[in-house]
């Protein structure tokens, strides 16, 4: 980093608090997870080992598709997700089943959670035709619309309206849904965010606005690219606004609980800062030099798998044998993934054309 | 027939598919209690309620992207832009969400959403408020284009837009709201997408010419007939997918043909179309396509600037002239 001289004009960030002209900060403050115990928060012991089983996929599933991206079994863009596993499991499990949700490129976990497969999700990884997306979208646009999962968009803050508008549909139809949109740190400081938190709590649209605030948009610190708190957004628009820690899962599922029956009871928009921290790089190419070791191992001390399987264990639900035992079958059904990819087709070259129209037969300027 | 203004013709296409069709609605800047900057929507409020009419905010990429959310979960909206030069502050919606969703998602997703409003120039407006963005949007996969000329042709198509389950681009004209023209009274009139029509017969020269550039067409055709030269127009009416056959079934009888568009000359529709025409009528052809454009400049202010720049009747007649080699 470049060295401030005395009184010379420069546009490094002012950021929050102690200004250090683009010194790398620290990415997110935690707050302080729920004490609830399960119990408390209405999950039954099935449910935290469905939540275990569902967290340790996403997991394994990315690290899986790490090594054959790295292996060269499949090219474009790849963004992991792992260490921000807690946000869309205790989302999934919060919302109801038919509440619409929408993400943005750093979508497999979000995928995986709403029912997507991991053969499904592995082949659409390989751009093979048995993808979610028939190979169509690969990592950034996985999509399942059947479980109310709208997919992942690639265009930073650009589905943020759209979130808006799912919510504005479930209200036009009566029919009892709500929207929850999430979207990176990047995105809240484009224009698409703001203009719909207006119009949201304008028209009073049933919608959950999240973000899950890993602490860098790509290489650059959120506190280095955004001005006052994050969720205090929210107070220009006259929304409700809570921050939420991310890197536990029975925090993320309280939270959401909570705000989803408000929402839905009084068809309203909240918006939720999830602190989170990612793992890898931004996408698969990023060397990372923005932060340090010691930052990324804090974080990883943190690790939301790890804590809810301390949990687990702590309150005898599952004992480590069990444990084990569903981090085998994971491991079993994420290989397979890999192999189901492997030898699926790619898709017929006449796929080129399908999905372009609503027609079967639609016409094209060549 | 009715004797409808352009604006009329708009307003009953969105009324009948409103009273249609539940799922229709319409939303866009002044569409409710102003009843429309251009008074397209007037009594629409009165009629279907907060509901199914609705003022949004001047904010053109939220609203437009809500339209996008919305229609992917199960809605028809009508996005009303007060003019496609504010639709700009849109495209990622347009263009990066509404033309991609489906086909990004293996077709999981169907966009049934109409984006309408006035198009191109409207008088002494400057540089930000005088564009044709009809050639952008057509570049686009994914998008339907359509820029009518005539108030039957508005309603027709503008019935078929709303019913089609793709994003529809539909353009108007500010100078052509007030415009009267026969309108059918057919029950229920519909124009097929991508249909254009034969707007006058001739046989020495076709003049392919849309929108607002149709009128200017019209107006050289009459002034070409008293010099002897019989010209038959064609509105494609639809510039994507455009009726290329009818246009080439037109060059086939008249060899000559000039291409009228609103929009700036390189990557244009007239552009387009001039090498279409190459390639499916080059043996016909008895003279080079020429093409009347805006010219590679900005809409200026002053009276006698913006005269020069937007085309009109005189340019029309030098480029037949120039087809039929009488200069």
């Amino acid at each position: 980093m470049a060295k401030k001289k005395k009184n010379e004009i420069n546009f490094a960030p002012r950021g929050i608090g102690d200004e250090k002209d683009g010194a790398v900060q620290k990415g997110v403050d935690l707050p302080a997870p729920t004490k609830k115990k399960h119990k408390s928060l209405g999950l039954s012991e099935d449910d935290l080992k469905a939540m275990y089983e569902q967290m340790y996929l996403q997991r394994r599933f990315e690290e899986r598709a790490m090594q054959q991206y790295q292996k060269g079994k499949f090219g474009g863009f790849l963004h992991l997700y792992i260490g921000q596993e807690a946000i869309s499991t205790g989302t999934v499990f919060a919302l109801n089943d038919d509440d619409d949700i929408i993400t943005a490129y750093r979508d497999h976990g979000w995928g995986l959670c709403r029912g997507i497969t991991p053969d499904e999700g592995m082949a659409e990884l390989f751009g093979k035709k048995t993808g979610c997306s028939k190979g169509k979208g690969g990592s950034m646009h996985f999509a399942k619309t059947e479980n109310h999962f709208w997919g992942g968009y690639g265009i930073v803050g650009g589905h943020i309206p759209i979130g808006g508008g799912l919510a504005f549909a479930n209200k036009y139809n009566e029919n009892g849904r709500i929207s929850a949109t999430f979207f990176g740190d990047g995105a809240v400081d484009q224009g698409a965010l703001h203009e719909t938190f207006n119009i949201a709590n304008l028209w009073g649209l049933p919608a959950i606005f999240a973000v899950e605030n890993n602490g860098y948009s790509m290489g650059t610190a959120a506190r280095r690219h955004t001005v006052t708190e994050i969720a205090d957004r929210a107070k220009g628009y006259g929304m409700k606004s809570k921050v939420v820690n991310g890197m536990d899962v029975f925090s993320v599922y309280e939270a959401m609980k909570e705000v989803s029956e408000e929402v839905r009871e009084n068809s309203e928009p909240y918006f939720l800062e999830i602190r989170t921290y990612r793992y890898r790089g931004h996408s698969m190419s990023d060397p990372q030099k923005y932060r340090t070791k010691e930052e990324l191992e804090s974080y990883q001390k943190n690790d939301p798998i790890e804590r809810l399987k301390t949990y687990l264990k702590d309150e005898k639900i599952l004992k480590d044998k069990e444990i084990e035992e569903i981090e085998e079958r994971v491991e079993q059904e994420v290989l397979d993934a890999v192999e189901f990819a492997e030898n699926s087709d790619f898709p017929d070259e006449s796929a080129l054309y399908d999905d372009m129209f609503a027609e079967d037969e639609p016409y094209f300027h060549n | 027939m009715a004797e409808l203004q352009f604006r009329e013709a708009i307003r009953e296409a969105i009324d009948e598919e409103m009273a249609r069709e539940e799922k229709v609605f319409i939303m866009g800047e002044e569409v409710a209690e102003y009843n429309g900057a251009y008074k397209a929507t007037e009594g629409l409020l009165d009629k279907y309620g907060y509901k199914r009419v609705i003022d949004t905010p001047i904010s053109e990429l939220g609203f437009s992207g809500i339209g996008v959310g919305a229609a992917m979960n199960g809605l028809r909206p009508i996005v009303e832009f007060m003019t496609f030069n504010f639709a700009v502050l849109a495209a990622d919606q347009i263009i990066n969400h509404a033309s991609k969703a489906g086909y990004m998602t293996g077709g999981q997703i169907s966009m049934p959403i109409v984006f309408r409003g006035p198009n191109a120039s409207a008088g002494q407006l400057g540089a930000t408020h005088s564009v044709a963005y009809d050639s952008m949007y057509a570049h686009f996969p994914g998008l339907k284009v359509i820029y009518t000329s005539e108030p039957d042709d508005a309603k027709g198509l503008l019935k078929s837009a709303i019913r089609d389950d793709n994003p529809v681009i539909f353009m108007e004209s500010e100078q052509m709201y007030g415009m009267k023209g026969e309108v059918s009274e057919e029950e229920d009139y519909i124009i097929p997408i991508g249909k254009g029509k034969i707007k006058r017969e001739g046989s020495d020269v076709t003049i392919v010419a849309h929108g607002k550039m149709y009128h200017v067409a019209k107006k050289a055709a009459a002034q070409l007939e008293k010099n002897g030269v019989d010209v038959e127009i064609i509105d494609p009416r639809t510039v994507k997918p455009l009726d290329l056959p009818l246009i080439v079934e037109s060059i086939k009888k008249t060899n000559r043909c000039v291409v009228v568009d609103e929009a700036h000359p390189f990557a244009g529709f007239a552009a387009e179309i001039g090498f279409l025409i190459q390639r499916e009528a080059f043996d016909y052809l008895d003279a080079p396509v020429q093409r009347v454009t805006l010219p590679d400049v900005n809409a200026p202010f002053a009276k006698n600037l913006f005269d020069a720049w937007l085309p009109d009747a005189k340019n029309v007649i030098e480029a037949v002239n120039q087809v039929t080699y009488r200069n």
